[in-house]
């Protein structure tokens, strides 16, 4: 089967002061469809910044990212904007719901920038199924964490992509609303066939996935499955 | 290492970081708009006060309608004063026969020996702008015209100049010649003659408006008081006595009025500026917590802190304020370049008064504005290195920046100088910016109702709807800025065309004054077959107010200088046998056609009734060259003097005024620019006066132009403020767009889409803006014209055009120059400095 995501040889560095840092050195991965992968760390090990090449929101000082078959370093940022409308659905710790917009038009908003046509329709039946149905002309700061992380879920899922992102997606949340949504985040997936990457360091949240990637000063140090454990 | 080293580092870093450029361009427009109006008011008030003395051409001048008593020359030299006689009146005057062309009015004096008694007459000199000064007066037979006379006639030295019966040679053609006209709006051309050959002009006749003048002058000691104290005791009606200081605060008032309404002007500018740096003040404390909670986490006390903060911005205050005063220096150059014409003879210098004063107004704006958030940001808890969603520190709303609205206050003062204008003008500029952001504040709630299709618009409608509080004061302060700029240019074209539209397209453009009774049925005809017009003559005696109700006229009794100068000069009087076409009667009633004699009465006109404070039933004496004529006031009467035609303040019956020295007025119209008939009339009679009204019209017009665009110029400092609120507002929110971008690029927005959203939001803006712009200028507009020039108002619907359609291109292209870097980063490194 072909891989979903393939990284190769990802590597960044970045300057800083006078001495270049290296984030990440020559990380080479697959992900098969339908798979749920964790990518588990301590602090600085280099998960949000490979989740972000993943997704195309960064570009790697070496190495290139495959998604679907597509190499995301022959795309310019308007390609890889376009294939991340059309492919991704993303799941933050701090929500990312912009202010300015009510919990239907956050959820929309992938819809609208893909220009479908029956955005509010769709947005509506995505808040009624993550149980918001009744807030939807609410504004973020009306809402609980939580209820922002489930209209955050919402908006991911509502373009129906191949493949959901999700960077420490409990992390602000106090335990029990964590698991709820890390509940449903699960569900969500296995209804739809999705793929996951997730990036945390909840333990229990990294159980949950079939695959564990390890980082550890940008290097990947350990691929453990469910069933099996491979040295990287 | 020492503070001032430290703040300086800390300055050189933001600079570099471009973190305070909107303060900058704030403190620069405020120093050098006010700088540009003060260099420039400054300057004119230099020059008057330098010229002054020499604008009489004497210490003293006494001047008459009538030739002075010798007693005052005598008087005077007996003082040991230097003294000189001077007539001056104005005549046609052409190039003699056979160069005869079409004939110039010209401002004639008679001048001896001795003149003038101060100042110099200049001739042109390449070497030399203000001219190189001569002595001496015309030799008898000889002229001396001044270069715009030469210019007109065409005349060089030596040309043979008809002036009246006599002919006389050029003998200099000069640059200036003291003249109280020396600093205002130049009148006409000028000729100088000696005195003993005024008579070979037979030029004054009974009817024609000479003022007899005595130029007095200290030849050492101090005569002139005691002098002026003899004479007061002296002079009789129709003669009045002018030093500079009777002179000066004329003049200067006019002046001062001009400054007055360029500094409120440019004050505008200073409020919007005001409004910027309060913004980027704060956009300052906000991107500064982290830097000052560090300070005071390493130990720094709030009062050291503090001062490392004030320290920069007193570094930072004073580069911007000496670039504001260059960018002055420059605008007041071409704000003398722009009113160039409208001043004989070079300014003085720029002095550093005025300089001061704008950098003083730079620092406390500075001050007033950025210090309570200042404060705030020394008080900032050092636990903040740790706990990042402490509560920001507050600046205290309103009440902290009470010192900034107090500077306002003083400057407002300070450019006003009266209480009751200054606040007129705070008032006025409050209303406009409150009404302008009440509108945009409705407008914006509207906005939601509009149809929210695409996500480029809906997300552009959201950011204003947002932000719509900082919205509405950006439209507001856009729309005032527009609305000037409207006001001074659609407005006052749409104006003018109306006024003109008013007159009939037959309106008089030619007015013949000083017809002697026997020239007027030869005039007539010469008119008529030249024309073919039939032109009306009516008589004209001029006679001075000397009584009302019997009793002696005291002119001191006229607070209003505009009343004493009625009440002393001499009126034109006139008589008809029927009210005049473009009279109407408000109240008595008028004498029937068969009426003869001042039994009948005297029909006034309204206004002047009013000036003088005369009522219907007050008898009224005039003194007509020695005569009186007595007669009630029996009617009203309101005249309309757009229409250009004859007429007369006060009317008699025919009879009234049989014997008086009389002459003709007639209004006609000539065809532009044929002076065939005219060269024939004055050739034939040169007492004749000609006044081309279309070329009044014409000057009028011009100079109208010239301050208008000095106006302009001014007022572009008033939208400059306005685009600098629009770019502090969106310097304040350039984190909230750049995280907006990033979280719409993560979702797959293109650039275009993004894009798309802010030039939607600026398009809105900006259309909104020139919205209220249009729409106050059409209100004020409404009200010059039925309230302040009484034409009928057509609205205009290009201004709406200009006024939307520019508002929208230029906020636009503003905003998106202030933006566009939000949509280059990436979108992780944004999203995690965020997160």
């Amino acid at each position: 089967m072909q891989p979903l995501i393939r990284a190769e040889g990802l590597t960044k560095i970045v300057q800083s002061g006078d001495e270049p840092l290296s984030i990440l050195e020559n990380v080479t991965f697959d992900v098969e469809p339908g798979a749920a992968v964790a990518i588990v760390g301590a602090s600085g090990s280099g998960k949000t910044t490979l989740l972000g090449l993943l997704a195309g929101l960064d570009r790697p000082t070496a190495g290139d990212v495959v998604i679907d078959g597509t190499t995301l370093s022959s795309l310019s940022e308007d390609a890889r904007a376009a294939l991340r409308a059309r492919l991704l659905g993303f799941v933050f710790q701090s929500f990312q719901l912009l202010p300015a917009l009510t919990a239907l038009e956050n959820v929309m908003l992938p819809l609208e920038l893909a220009n479908a046509a029956d955005a509010t329709t769709r947005a509506r039946t995505w808040l009624d199924r993550v149980g918001l149905g009744k807030r939807t002309g609410h504004y973020p700061r009306q809402l609980s964490g939580g209820e922002q992380q489930r209209v955050a879920i919402a908006r991911a899922f509502v373009g129906e992509p191949k493949l959901l992102m999700a960077d420490e997606p409990t992390g602000n949340l106090d335990g029990a609303t964590g698991v709820e949504i890390a509940e449903l985040m699960f569900r969500l997936n296995r209804e739809h066939g999705t793929t996951l990457v997730l990036v945390t360091h909840d333990v229990n949240l990294a159980s949950r996935c079939v695959r564990r990637l390890s980082l550890s000063a940008g290097r990947l140090v350990g691929d453990e499955r469910a069933n099996a454990t491979v040295p990287a | 290492m020492s503070t001032l080293r430290l703040a300086l580092r800390l300055l050189g870093r933001d600079w570099r970081a471009g973190e305070l450029r909107v303060l900058i361009a704030a403190l620069v427009l405020a120093v050098a708009s006010v700088g540009t109006v003060g260099f420039f008011a400054d300057r004119v008030k230099l020059g008057l006060s330098e010229q002054a003395n020499l604008l009489l051409g004497a210490d003293l001048m006494i001047s008459g309608d009538r030739p002075l008593p010798d007693a005052y020359a005598t008087e005077a030299q007996r003082r040991g004063l230097a003294v000189s006689p001077v007539i001056r009146f104005n005549s046609m005057v052409q190039m003699a026969a056979p160069n005869a062309n079409a004939p110039v009015l010209a401002d004639v004096k008679a001048v001896a020996p001795g003149y003038p008694l101060r100042g110099a007459i200049t001739l042109p000199d390449a070497e030399l702008p203000e001219g190189r000064p001569v002595a001496g007066i015309p030799n008898r037979g000889e002229v001396w015209i001044d270069t715009r006379l030469a210019q007109r006639l065409g005349a060089a030295l030596g040309a043979k100049i008809a002036v009246g019966e006599a002919t006389f040679a050029v003998g200099a053609i000069f640059l200036q010649e003291p003249e109280i006209a020396g600093l205002s709006f130049a009148l006409g051309p000028k000729l100088l003659l000696n005195r003993d050959d005024i008579a070979a002009t037979n030029l004054l006749q009974p009817g024609n408006r000479a003022t007899w003048r005595l130029l007095v002058a200290e030849r050492s000691g101090r005569a002139l008081e005691g002098y002026r104290e003899w004479l007061t005791l002296q002079l009789a009606a129709g003669q009045r006595v002018e030093t500079v200081r009777d002179l000066r605060p004329e003049v200067r008032q006019t002046l001062e009025r001009a400054e007055k309404f360029l500094g409120l002007a440019a004050l505008v500018a200073v409020l919007l500026a005001a409004v910027a740096v309060a913004l980027a003040a704060s956009r300052y404390l906000r991107r500064h917590l982290d830097a000052a909670a560090m300070l005071r986490c390493f130990g720094a006390s709030v009062a050291k802190t503090l001062v490392l903060f004030v320290t920069q911005f007193v570094v930072l205050g004073a580069l911007a304020c000496v670039a504001g005063l260059i960018v002055a220096l420059a605008g007041q150059e071409l704000l003398v370049v722009l009113l160039s014409s409208a001043f004989t003879g070079g300014l003085p210098a720029p002095t550093w008064p005025p300089g001061l004063a704008a950098f003083i107004t730079g620092m406390l704006l500075l001050f007033g504005f950025a210090l309570p958030p200042l404060v705030a940001l020394a008080k900032v808890p050092p636990l903040r290195v740790l706990r990042r969603d402490l509560p920001r520190p507050r600046v205290g709303g309103a009440l902290a920046y009470l010192a900034g609205i107090l500077v306002i206050g003083v400057l407002i003062a300070w450019q006003a100088r009266e209480a009751q204008a200054g606040a007129i003008m705070v008032g006025g500029v409050a209303l406009l910016v409150v009404a302008s952001t009440a509108i945009a504040r409705l407008l914006i709630a509207l906005l939601k109702r509009l149809p929210q299709r695409g996500v480029s618009w809906r997300f552009g409608l959201a950011n204003l709807r947002r932000r719509a509080l900082a919205s509405s004061l950006q439209i507001g302060a856009l729309a005032l800025g527009l609305m000037a700029l409207l006001l001074l240019t659609v407005v006052r074209g749409d104006l003018m065309r109306n006024w003109r539209a008013t007159l009939p397209p037959d309106a008089p453009n030619q007015f013949l004054i000083n017809v002697l009774p026997d020239q007027v049925d030869d005039a007539r005809t010469i008119l008529n077959t030249s024309l073919k017009a039939d032109t009306t003559f009516r008589p004209m005696v001029r006679g001075r107010l000397v009584e009302v109700n019997g009793q002696k006229l005291d002119t001191t009794r006229y607070a209003d200088t505009r009343a004493r100068r009625l009440a002393e000069r001499e009126f034109n009087l006139s008589w008809t046998d029927k009210l005049p076409n473009g009279n109407r009667i408000v109240s008595g009633t008028f004498w029937l056609a068969s009426a003869r004699g001042s039994d009948a009465g005297i029909s006034l006109e309204d206004g002047i009734a009013q000036t003088l404070g005369v009522k219907l039933g007050d008898a009224l004496t005039f003194d007509v060259g020695g005569n009186r004529v007595t007669a009630k006031v029996t009617s009203l009467r309101k005249v309309d003097w757009d229409s250009f035609r004859v007429n007369f303040f006060a009317l008699f019956p025919p009879g009234s005024l049989d014997d008086m020295p009389t002459t003709y007025i007639a209004a006609f119209r000539a065809p532009d620019g044929n002076g065939g008939w005219l060269s024939s009339l004055i050739q034939k009679y040169p007492n004749i006066l000609a006044i081309d009204v279309g070329e009044i019209l014409r000057q009028v017009q011009a100079i109208m132009e010239r301050v208008a665009r000095a106006i302009e110029f001014v007022f572009l400092f008033t939208l400059a403020g306005g685009l600098l609120v629009l770019q502090a507002a969106i310097a304040s929110t350039q984190d909230e767009r750049r995280y907006d971008a990033a979280v719409l690029r993560t979702l797959g927005a293109s650039q275009r889409q993004l894009r798309g959203a802010q030039i939607a939001e600026f398009l809105l803006l900006g259309a909104i803006a020139g919205l209220v712009a249009a729409a106050g200028a059409t209100a004020i507009g409404y009200v010059l014209a039925d309230r302040v020039f009484n034409i009928p108002f057509t609205s205009n619907p290009m201004l709406w055009l200009y006024g939307i359609g520019g508002g929208a291109i230029a906020v636009t292209i503003a905003g998106w120059l202030g933006t566009r870097s939000t949509l280059r980063q990436p979108p992780l490194a944004i999203l995690r400095q965020f997160g």
